[in-house]
Protein backbone atom coordinates (compact mmCIF):
# COMPACT_ATOMS: atom_id res chain seq x y z
CA UNK A 1 0.00 0.00 0.00
CA UNK A 2 3.00 2.32 0.68
CA UNK A 3 3.79 1.83 -2.81
CA UNK A 4 0.73 3.22 -4.22
CA UNK A 5 0.67 5.63 -1.88
CA UNK A 6 4.13 7.09 -2.48
CA UNK A 7 3.91 9.09 -5.78
CA UNK A 8 0.88 11.23 -4.79
CA UNK A 9 3.17 11.95 -1.28
CA UNK A 10 5.20 14.48 -3.09
CA UNK A 11 8.51 15.84 -1.56
CA UNK A 12 9.88 14.63 1.82
CA UNK A 13 8.69 16.44 4.72
CA UNK A 14 8.43 15.82 7.98
CA UNK A 15 4.47 16.21 8.31
CA UNK A 16 4.07 13.61 5.29
CA UNK A 17 6.62 10.93 6.77
CA UNK A 18 4.83 11.16 10.28
CA UNK A 19 1.76 10.37 9.03
CA UNK A 20 2.60 7.62 7.04
CA UNK A 21 4.42 6.41 10.18
CA UNK A 22 1.18 6.44 11.44
CA UNK A 23 -0.96 5.21 8.34
CA UNK A 24 1.30 2.08 8.76
CA UNK A 25 0.95 1.69 12.29
CA UNK A 26 -2.30 1.70 12.34
CA UNK A 27 -2.94 -0.39 9.81
CA UNK A 28 -0.63 -3.22 11.24
CA UNK A 29 -3.02 -2.56 14.46
CA UNK A 30 -5.96 -3.43 11.80
CA UNK A 31 -5.17 -6.85 11.03
CA UNK A 32 -2.28 -6.49 8.24
CA UNK A 33 -2.43 -8.40 4.80
CA UNK A 34 -5.96 -9.35 4.95
CA UNK A 35 -7.54 -6.13 4.86
CA UNK A 36 -5.25 -4.70 2.81
CA UNK A 37 -7.32 -3.94 -0.31
CA UNK A 38 -10.14 -2.24 1.77
CA UNK A 39 -8.12 -0.04 3.41
CA UNK A 40 -5.84 1.07 0.46
CA UNK A 41 -7.87 3.93 -1.04
CA UNK A 42 -8.89 5.64 2.66
CA UNK A 43 -4.63 5.23 3.41
CA UNK A 44 -4.00 7.02 -0.09
CA UNK A 45 -6.92 9.92 0.90
CA UNK A 46 -5.34 10.92 4.52
CA UNK A 47 -2.06 11.02 3.07
CA UNK A 48 -2.75 13.17 0.02
CA UNK A 49 -5.10 15.41 2.85
CA UNK A 50 -1.84 15.16 5.21
CA UNK A 51 0.53 16.62 2.57
CA UNK A 52 -1.54 19.17 0.57
CA UNK A 53 -1.57 21.76 2.84
CA UNK A 54 1.92 23.63 2.75
CA UNK A 55 3.38 22.88 6.26
CA UNK A 56 6.12 20.74 4.66
CA UNK A 57 8.88 22.95 4.78
CA UNK A 58 11.15 23.21 8.46
CA UNK A 59 11.34 27.35 8.86
CA UNK A 60 14.46 29.18 10.52
CA UNK A 61 13.21 30.55 13.69
CA UNK A 62 13.24 34.05 13.83
CA UNK A 63 15.74 34.92 15.91
CA UNK A 64 16.20 38.26 14.77
CA UNK A 65 16.06 41.14 12.25
CA UNK A 66 19.11 38.47 10.89
CA UNK A 67 18.77 35.33 10.58
CA UNK A 68 22.09 33.62 9.59
CA UNK A 69 21.10 30.19 9.28
CA UNK A 70 24.17 29.24 6.17
CA UNK A 71 26.91 31.69 8.26
CA UNK A 72 28.07 33.11 6.12
CA UNK A 73 27.74 36.69 7.39
CA UNK A 74 30.75 37.89 10.25
CA UNK A 75 29.07 38.95 13.55
CA UNK A 76 30.25 42.74 12.61
CA UNK A 77 27.94 42.25 9.28
CA UNK A 78 25.62 41.00 11.70
CA UNK A 79 25.24 43.95 13.68
CA UNK A 80 25.30 46.69 11.37
CA UNK A 81 23.04 45.02 9.06
CA UNK A 82 20.19 44.23 12.39
CA UNK A 83 20.95 48.24 13.46
CA UNK A 84 19.94 49.04 9.91
CA UNK A 85 16.93 47.21 9.50
CA UNK A 86 15.77 48.71 13.27
CA UNK A 87 16.57 52.06 11.74
CA UNK A 88 13.90 51.50 8.62
CA UNK A 89 11.27 49.76 11.33
CA UNK A 90 11.57 52.91 13.87
CA UNK A 91 11.05 55.48 10.46
CA UNK A 92 8.59 53.84 8.19
CA UNK A 93 7.26 50.72 9.94
CA UNK A 94 8.26 48.29 7.27
CA UNK A 95 10.00 44.87 8.21
CA UNK A 96 12.89 43.90 6.28
CA UNK A 97 14.30 40.69 7.38
CA UNK A 98 17.52 39.01 5.87
CA UNK A 99 17.64 35.29 5.59
CA UNK A 100 20.31 33.23 4.60
CA UNK A 101 19.54 29.05 4.18
CA UNK A 102 21.34 26.08 4.38
CA UNK A 103 18.98 24.49 2.33
CA UNK A 104 15.46 24.79 0.43
CA UNK A 105 14.50 21.59 0.75
CA UNK A 106 13.74 20.35 -2.22
CA UNK A 107 11.76 23.40 -2.82
CA UNK A 108 11.87 26.48 -4.99
CA UNK A 109 13.03 30.03 -3.29
CA UNK A 110 9.89 32.01 -4.25
CA UNK A 111 7.76 29.05 -2.25
CA UNK A 112 10.14 29.02 0.18
CA UNK A 113 9.67 32.82 0.46
CA UNK A 114 6.00 32.64 0.55
CA UNK A 115 6.22 30.38 3.24
CA UNK A 116 8.45 31.88 5.38
CA UNK A 117 6.59 35.31 4.91
CA UNK A 118 3.42 33.75 6.22
CA UNK A 119 4.20 32.04 8.31
CA UNK A 120 6.42 34.24 10.17
CA UNK A 121 4.55 37.18 9.77
CA UNK A 122 6.77 39.73 8.40
CA UNK A 123 5.38 43.43 8.45
CA UNK A 124 2.71 45.04 10.25
CA UNK A 125 -0.73 43.73 10.20
CA UNK A 126 -2.55 45.45 7.84
CA UNK A 127 -0.53 46.92 5.94
CA UNK A 128 1.51 43.89 4.96
CA UNK A 129 4.60 46.49 4.39
CA UNK A 130 7.26 43.12 5.32
CA UNK A 131 10.47 42.38 2.96
CA UNK A 132 12.65 39.33 2.78
CA UNK A 133 15.83 38.96 1.76
CA UNK A 134 16.38 35.77 1.13
CA UNK A 135 20.41 34.05 0.48
CA UNK A 136 20.76 30.29 -0.39
CA UNK A 137 24.01 29.97 -0.65
CA UNK A 138 24.02 26.20 -1.68
CA UNK A 139 21.83 26.16 -4.54
CA UNK A 140 23.06 29.58 -5.37
CA UNK A 141 19.67 31.49 -5.13
CA UNK A 142 18.70 34.88 -3.98
CA UNK A 143 14.89 36.76 -3.81
CA UNK A 144 13.77 39.41 -2.80
CA UNK A 145 9.98 38.99 -1.31
CA UNK A 146 7.49 41.62 -1.06
CA UNK A 147 4.41 41.58 1.24
CA UNK A 148 1.10 42.91 -0.26
CA UNK A 149 1.59 46.22 0.61
CA UNK A 150 4.51 47.16 -0.39
CA UNK A 151 4.12 45.37 -3.92
CA UNK A 152 3.13 49.00 -5.45
CA UNK A 153 6.60 50.56 -4.46
CA UNK A 154 9.13 47.99 -4.15
CA UNK A 155 8.00 46.05 -7.54
CA UNK A 156 9.20 43.36 -9.11
CA UNK A 157 11.30 45.39 -12.01
CA UNK A 158 12.92 47.03 -8.80
CA UNK A 159 13.52 43.76 -7.35
CA UNK A 160 15.11 42.58 -10.23
CA UNK A 161 17.59 45.27 -10.95
CA UNK A 162 18.64 45.48 -7.27
CA UNK A 163 19.38 42.09 -7.66
CA UNK A 164 21.18 41.98 -10.83
CA UNK A 165 22.67 45.31 -10.47
CA UNK A 166 23.36 45.40 -6.40
CA UNK A 167 23.75 41.86 -5.18
CA UNK A 168 24.53 39.32 -8.10
CA UNK A 169 27.66 41.27 -9.14
CA UNK A 170 29.23 41.08 -5.82
CA UNK A 171 28.09 37.46 -4.74
CA UNK A 172 29.78 36.21 -8.26
CA UNK A 173 32.87 37.83 -6.98
CA UNK A 174 32.85 35.93 -3.59
CA UNK A 175 31.67 38.84 -1.66
CA UNK A 176 28.55 37.41 -0.16
CA UNK A 177 28.45 39.85 3.14
CA UNK A 178 28.98 43.08 0.50
CA UNK A 179 26.20 41.66 -1.71
CA UNK A 180 23.83 41.71 0.91
CA UNK A 181 24.71 44.72 2.94
CA UNK A 182 24.55 46.69 -0.43
CA UNK A 183 21.54 45.02 -1.50
CA UNK A 184 19.84 45.99 1.67
CA UNK A 185 20.91 49.49 1.10
CA UNK A 186 19.18 49.81 -1.88
CA UNK A 187 15.95 48.22 -0.54
CA UNK A 188 15.84 51.02 2.07
CA UNK A 189 16.62 53.24 -0.24
CA UNK A 190 13.47 52.86 -2.48
CA UNK A 191 11.37 51.85 0.41
CA UNK A 192 12.12 55.08 1.90
CA UNK A 193 12.64 56.78 -1.52
CA UNK A 194 10.67 59.27 -3.24
CA UNK A 195 7.35 61.47 -1.98
CA UNK A 196 5.47 60.11 -4.65
CA UNK A 197 6.04 57.09 -4.10
CA UNK A 198 4.88 57.63 -0.57
CA UNK A 199 1.83 58.70 -1.26
CA UNK A 200 0.76 55.67 -3.73
CA UNK A 201 1.65 53.73 -0.49
CA UNK A 202 -1.59 55.47 1.05
CA UNK A 203 -3.74 52.74 -0.46
CA UNK A 204 -2.31 49.67 1.17
CA UNK A 205 -3.75 46.47 0.57
CA UNK A 206 -6.58 45.31 3.14
CA UNK A 207 -5.96 41.71 4.64
CA UNK A 208 -7.63 39.20 3.53
CA UNK A 209 -11.00 38.00 5.82
CA UNK A 210 -9.32 36.06 8.97
CA UNK A 211 -10.32 32.51 9.79
CA UNK A 212 -11.14 32.91 13.33
CA UNK A 213 -14.73 33.30 13.15
CA UNK A 214 -15.56 29.48 14.36
CA UNK A 215 -12.91 29.92 17.07
CA UNK A 216 -14.54 33.24 18.02
CA UNK A 217 -17.64 31.77 18.45
CA UNK A 218 -16.71 28.81 20.27
CA UNK A 219 -15.10 31.16 23.00
CA UNK A 220 -18.35 33.37 23.03
CA UNK A 221 -20.62 30.07 23.20
CA UNK A 222 -18.10 29.46 26.05
CA UNK A 223 -18.62 32.39 27.82
CA UNK A 224 -22.44 32.65 27.49
CA UNK A 225 -22.16 28.84 28.88
CA UNK A 226 -20.30 30.12 31.88
CA UNK A 227 -22.92 33.08 32.29
CA UNK A 228 -25.92 30.27 32.14
CA UNK A 229 -23.85 28.16 34.72
CA UNK A 230 -23.18 31.12 37.06
CA UNK A 231 -26.82 31.78 37.08
CA UNK A 232 -28.05 28.41 37.92
CA UNK A 233 -25.41 27.98 40.49
CA UNK A 234 -25.67 31.40 41.94
CA UNK A 235 -29.09 30.49 43.19
CA UNK A 236 -26.59 28.91 45.92
CA UNK A 237 -24.73 31.84 47.96
CA UNK A 238 -21.99 30.22 47.67
CA UNK A 239 -20.53 32.44 45.14
CA UNK A 240 -19.43 32.07 41.24
CA UNK A 241 -17.13 29.79 40.96
CA UNK A 242 -13.49 31.82 39.24
CA UNK A 243 -12.35 29.16 36.53
CA UNK A 244 -9.86 30.66 34.56
CA UNK A 245 -9.89 29.89 30.62
CA UNK A 246 -7.66 30.79 28.01
CA UNK A 247 -4.69 29.42 26.80
CA UNK A 248 -1.21 30.18 27.56
CA UNK A 249 0.69 32.14 24.65
CA UNK A 250 4.08 29.07 25.05
CA UNK A 251 6.15 30.66 22.29
CA UNK A 252 5.47 29.13 18.03
CA UNK A 253 4.84 26.23 17.75
CA UNK A 254 6.62 24.76 15.06
CA UNK A 255 4.97 22.88 12.63
CA UNK A 256 1.04 24.20 13.39
CA UNK A 257 -0.94 26.47 11.34
CA UNK A 258 0.28 30.02 11.42
CA UNK A 259 -3.04 31.42 12.86
CA UNK A 260 -3.27 29.75 15.76
CA UNK A 261 -1.17 32.18 17.84
CA UNK A 262 -2.44 35.53 17.96
CA UNK A 263 0.97 37.59 17.65
CA UNK A 264 4.04 35.81 17.05
CA UNK A 265 6.05 35.72 20.57
CA UNK A 266 9.56 34.76 20.03
CA UNK A 267 12.00 34.17 22.08
CA UNK A 268 15.25 36.32 22.41
CA UNK A 269 16.20 39.51 19.76
CA UNK A 270 13.39 41.45 20.89
CA UNK A 271 11.59 40.58 17.65
CA UNK A 272 8.84 39.51 16.40
CA UNK A 273 7.17 39.51 12.94
CA UNK A 274 3.59 42.20 12.76
CA UNK A 275 1.33 40.06 11.18
CA UNK A 276 1.46 40.91 7.67
CA UNK A 277 1.12 39.09 4.35
CA UNK A 278 2.42 37.92 1.68
CA UNK A 279 1.07 37.03 -1.90
CA UNK A 280 4.07 36.18 -4.28
CA UNK A 281 5.39 39.55 -5.14
CA UNK A 282 9.32 40.21 -5.42
CA UNK A 283 11.69 38.72 -7.94
CA UNK A 284 14.33 35.99 -8.12
CA UNK A 285 17.89 35.54 -9.18
CA UNK A 286 20.68 32.82 -9.10
CA UNK A 287 24.36 33.69 -9.40
CA UNK B 1 -36.05 36.18 48.27
CA UNK B 2 -38.78 34.90 45.83
CA UNK B 3 -39.05 38.31 43.83
CA UNK B 4 -35.10 38.17 43.40
CA UNK B 5 -35.48 34.53 42.12
CA UNK B 6 -38.17 35.13 39.26
CA UNK B 7 -36.03 37.99 38.32
CA UNK B 8 -33.04 35.94 37.62
CA UNK B 9 -35.32 33.46 36.03
CA UNK B 10 -36.51 35.85 33.80
CA UNK B 11 -33.13 36.81 32.97
CA UNK B 12 -32.20 33.16 32.37
CA UNK B 13 -34.58 32.65 29.10
CA UNK B 14 -32.73 35.26 26.87
CA UNK B 15 -29.27 34.28 27.95
CA UNK B 16 -30.18 30.73 27.56
CA UNK B 17 -31.76 31.64 23.86
CA UNK B 18 -28.51 33.42 23.21
CA UNK B 19 -26.71 30.90 24.29
CA UNK B 20 -28.27 28.03 22.58
CA UNK B 21 -27.43 29.99 18.76
CA UNK B 22 -24.12 30.95 20.11
CA UNK B 23 -23.46 27.18 20.84
CA UNK B 24 -25.23 26.26 17.47
CA UNK B 25 -22.16 28.44 16.02
CA UNK B 26 -19.92 26.81 18.12
CA UNK B 27 -20.58 23.36 16.41
CA UNK B 28 -20.02 24.95 12.77
CA UNK B 29 -23.44 26.52 11.52
CA UNK B 30 -21.41 29.25 10.02
CA UNK B 31 -18.46 27.03 8.61
CA UNK B 32 -20.25 26.19 4.99
CA UNK B 33 -21.22 29.66 4.10
CA UNK B 34 -17.87 31.18 5.57
CA UNK B 35 -15.60 28.80 3.53
CA UNK B 36 -17.58 29.25 0.57
CA UNK B 37 -17.14 32.96 0.82
CA UNK B 38 -13.33 32.97 1.17
CA UNK B 39 -13.35 30.22 -1.87
CA UNK B 40 -14.71 32.59 -3.82
CA UNK B 41 -12.66 35.64 -2.22
CA UNK B 42 -9.39 33.49 -3.54
CA UNK B 43 -11.08 32.75 -7.09
CA UNK B 44 -11.58 36.26 -7.51
CA UNK B 45 -7.27 36.43 -6.56
CA UNK B 46 -6.68 34.05 -9.03
CA UNK B 47 -8.99 35.53 -11.81
CA UNK B 48 -7.29 39.13 -10.70
CA UNK B 49 -3.34 37.78 -10.96
CA UNK B 50 -4.32 36.27 -14.43
CA UNK B 51 -5.65 39.64 -15.79
CA UNK B 52 -3.10 40.84 -14.55
CA UNK B 53 -0.74 38.45 -16.65
CA UNK B 54 -2.86 39.24 -19.80
CA UNK B 55 -2.67 43.16 -19.05
CA UNK B 56 1.41 42.67 -19.74
CA UNK B 57 1.08 41.19 -23.23
CA UNK B 58 0.79 43.33 -25.17
CA UNK B 59 3.46 45.77 -24.18
CA UNK B 60 5.70 42.68 -24.18
CA UNK B 61 4.68 42.04 -27.56
CA UNK B 62 5.14 45.18 -28.45
CA UNK B 63 8.51 45.14 -27.32
CA UNK B 64 9.62 41.84 -29.00
CA UNK B 65 8.17 43.03 -32.02
CA UNK B 66 10.62 45.85 -32.52
CA UNK B 67 13.62 43.66 -32.39
CA UNK B 68 12.49 40.42 -33.55
CA UNK B 69 9.19 40.83 -36.09
CA UNK B 70 10.62 37.82 -38.03
CA UNK B 71 9.15 35.63 -35.22
CA UNK B 72 6.05 36.25 -36.35
CA UNK B 73 4.51 32.86 -35.64
CA UNK B 74 5.50 32.79 -32.18
CA UNK B 75 4.43 36.22 -31.51
CA UNK B 76 0.84 35.47 -33.23
CA UNK B 77 0.59 32.24 -30.96
CA UNK B 78 0.46 34.46 -27.95
CA UNK B 79 -1.78 37.37 -29.46
CA UNK B 80 -3.97 34.87 -30.34
CA UNK B 81 -3.53 32.77 -26.74
CA UNK B 82 -4.13 36.17 -25.06
CA UNK B 83 -7.22 36.58 -27.27
CA UNK B 84 -8.78 33.17 -26.24
CA UNK B 85 -8.11 33.72 -22.68
CA UNK B 86 -9.67 37.22 -22.23
CA UNK B 87 -12.60 35.62 -24.42
CA UNK B 88 -12.85 33.05 -22.50
CA UNK B 89 -12.77 35.02 -19.16
CA UNK B 90 -15.16 37.25 -20.27
CA UNK B 91 -17.51 34.27 -20.81
CA UNK B 92 -17.63 33.11 -17.26
CA UNK B 93 -20.42 31.63 -16.21
CA UNK B 94 -21.09 33.04 -12.58
CA UNK B 95 -20.96 29.45 -11.04
CA UNK B 96 -17.71 28.29 -12.59
CA UNK B 97 -16.21 27.28 -9.48
CA UNK B 98 -19.23 24.65 -9.50
CA UNK B 99 -19.40 24.14 -13.22
CA UNK B 100 -16.79 21.49 -14.36
CA UNK B 101 -16.72 22.08 -18.19
CA UNK B 102 -16.53 25.85 -17.65
CA UNK B 103 -13.23 25.24 -14.68
CA UNK B 104 -11.58 23.05 -17.45
CA UNK B 105 -12.11 25.59 -20.34
CA UNK B 106 -10.67 28.50 -17.87
CA UNK B 107 -8.22 26.05 -17.17
CA UNK B 108 -6.99 24.89 -20.79
CA UNK B 109 -7.45 28.24 -21.73
CA UNK B 110 -5.12 29.92 -19.45
CA UNK B 111 -2.34 27.03 -19.92
CA UNK B 112 -2.23 27.76 -23.94
CA UNK B 113 -1.13 31.25 -22.78
CA UNK B 114 1.06 29.82 -20.44
CA UNK B 115 2.95 27.53 -23.17
CA UNK B 116 3.01 30.58 -26.43
CA UNK B 117 4.44 33.41 -23.39
CA UNK B 118 7.04 30.14 -22.53
CA UNK B 119 7.85 29.66 -26.57
CA UNK B 120 8.35 33.19 -26.92
CA UNK B 121 10.54 34.18 -23.87
CA UNK B 122 12.49 31.28 -25.26
CA UNK B 123 12.83 32.71 -28.81
CA UNK B 124 13.62 35.84 -27.12
CA UNK B 125 16.76 34.33 -25.56
CA UNK B 126 18.17 34.39 -29.63
CA UNK B 127 18.28 38.31 -29.85
CA UNK B 128 21.37 39.81 -27.97
CA UNK B 129 19.76 43.72 -27.94
CA UNK B 130 16.01 42.36 -26.85
CA UNK B 131 17.84 40.68 -23.94
CA UNK B 132 19.58 43.96 -23.22
CA UNK B 133 16.67 46.04 -23.68
CA UNK B 134 15.48 47.72 -20.53
CA UNK B 135 12.00 47.71 -21.01
CA UNK B 136 12.16 44.02 -22.31
CA UNK B 137 13.90 43.15 -18.38
CA UNK B 138 11.33 45.05 -16.59
CA UNK B 139 8.49 43.63 -18.82
CA UNK B 140 10.22 39.88 -17.93
CA UNK B 141 10.17 40.06 -14.22
CA UNK B 142 6.67 41.44 -13.89
CA UNK B 143 6.22 38.20 -15.72
CA UNK B 144 7.80 36.17 -13.89
CA UNK B 145 6.59 38.14 -10.85
CA UNK B 146 3.16 37.82 -11.73
CA UNK B 147 3.55 34.31 -12.88
CA UNK B 148 4.88 33.73 -9.21
CA UNK B 149 1.87 35.45 -7.82
CA UNK B 150 -0.61 33.15 -9.91
CA UNK B 151 0.80 30.29 -8.51
CA UNK B 152 0.40 31.73 -5.04
CA UNK B 153 -3.23 32.40 -5.98
CA UNK B 154 -4.00 28.78 -7.55
CA UNK B 155 -2.67 27.37 -4.10
CA UNK B 156 -4.37 28.83 -1.68
CA UNK B 157 -7.54 29.02 -3.89
CA UNK B 158 -6.61 25.31 -3.68
CA UNK B 159 -6.75 25.29 -0.46
CA UNK B 160 -9.77 26.62 0.66
CA UNK B 161 -11.39 24.93 -1.44
CA UNK B 162 -10.04 21.67 -0.01
CA UNK B 163 -11.02 22.97 3.60
CA UNK B 164 -14.73 23.48 1.69
CA UNK B 165 -14.86 20.56 0.09
CA UNK B 166 -13.82 18.80 3.57
CA UNK B 167 -16.49 20.36 5.56
CA UNK B 168 -19.59 19.52 3.30
CA UNK B 169 -18.40 15.85 3.44
CA UNK B 170 -17.55 15.58 6.71
CA UNK B 171 -18.76 15.68 10.07
CA UNK B 172 -20.32 17.49 11.48
CA UNK B 173 -20.62 19.77 8.73
CA UNK B 174 -21.82 16.74 6.64
CA UNK B 175 -25.48 17.78 8.98
CA UNK B 176 -25.64 21.24 7.58
CA UNK B 177 -24.96 20.73 3.92
CA UNK B 178 -27.95 18.41 3.96
CA UNK B 179 -30.20 20.32 5.92
CA UNK B 180 -29.49 24.00 5.96
CA UNK B 181 -27.22 23.98 2.63
CA UNK B 182 -28.71 21.38 0.51
CA UNK B 183 -27.87 24.02 -2.80
CA UNK B 184 -23.96 24.28 -1.98
CA UNK B 185 -21.78 21.95 -4.16
CA UNK B 186 -18.51 21.13 -3.88
CA UNK B 187 -16.22 23.07 -6.15
CA UNK B 188 -13.57 22.47 -8.88
CA UNK B 189 -9.81 22.87 -8.13
CA UNK B 190 -7.10 23.13 -10.29
CA UNK B 191 -5.87 19.84 -11.76
CA UNK B 192 -2.39 18.68 -10.37
CA UNK B 193 -1.44 18.19 -14.14
CA UNK B 194 -1.36 21.90 -15.37
CA UNK B 195 0.17 22.64 -11.80
CA UNK B 196 3.38 20.93 -12.55
CA UNK B 197 3.79 23.12 -15.62
CA UNK B 198 6.37 25.64 -14.91
CA UNK B 199 6.20 29.06 -15.69
CA UNK B 200 8.57 30.50 -17.85
CA UNK B 201 12.27 29.92 -16.57
CA UNK B 202 14.44 32.61 -18.24
CA UNK B 203 18.23 32.82 -17.57
CA UNK B 204 20.60 35.71 -18.07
Amino acid sequence: MSAACEPEAGPPSAFGARSLQLAREAWERGGGRRRRASLAPFFCAFLLLAVLPAFALVLPALSGRVVDEANILDQAARTALTQKLADLEAKTTDQLVVVTLRSLQGTSIEDFGVELGRRRRIGQQGKNNGVLLIVAPSERKVRIEVGYGLEGTLTDAVSKLIIENAIIPRFRANDVPGGVARGVDDIISVLTGDAEEWKQRAAKRPDPTPLWGPIINLILALVVFGLIFIFIVGAMPSGPNNRRRGRSGSGWPSGSSWWTGSSGGFSGGGFSGGGGSFGGGGSSGSW
Amino acid sequence: MSNTSSVWRAACIPVLVAGLGLLLAGCGVNNIPSYEESAKAQWSQVLNQYQRRADLIPNLVETVKGYAAQERQVLEEVINARARATQVQLQIPPDIVNNPEAFKRFQDAQAQLTGALGRLLAVSERYPDLKSNQNFLALQSQLEGTENRIAVARRDYIEVVRQYNTELRTFPGVIWASTLYRSNKPMETFTVAEDVTRPPQVKF
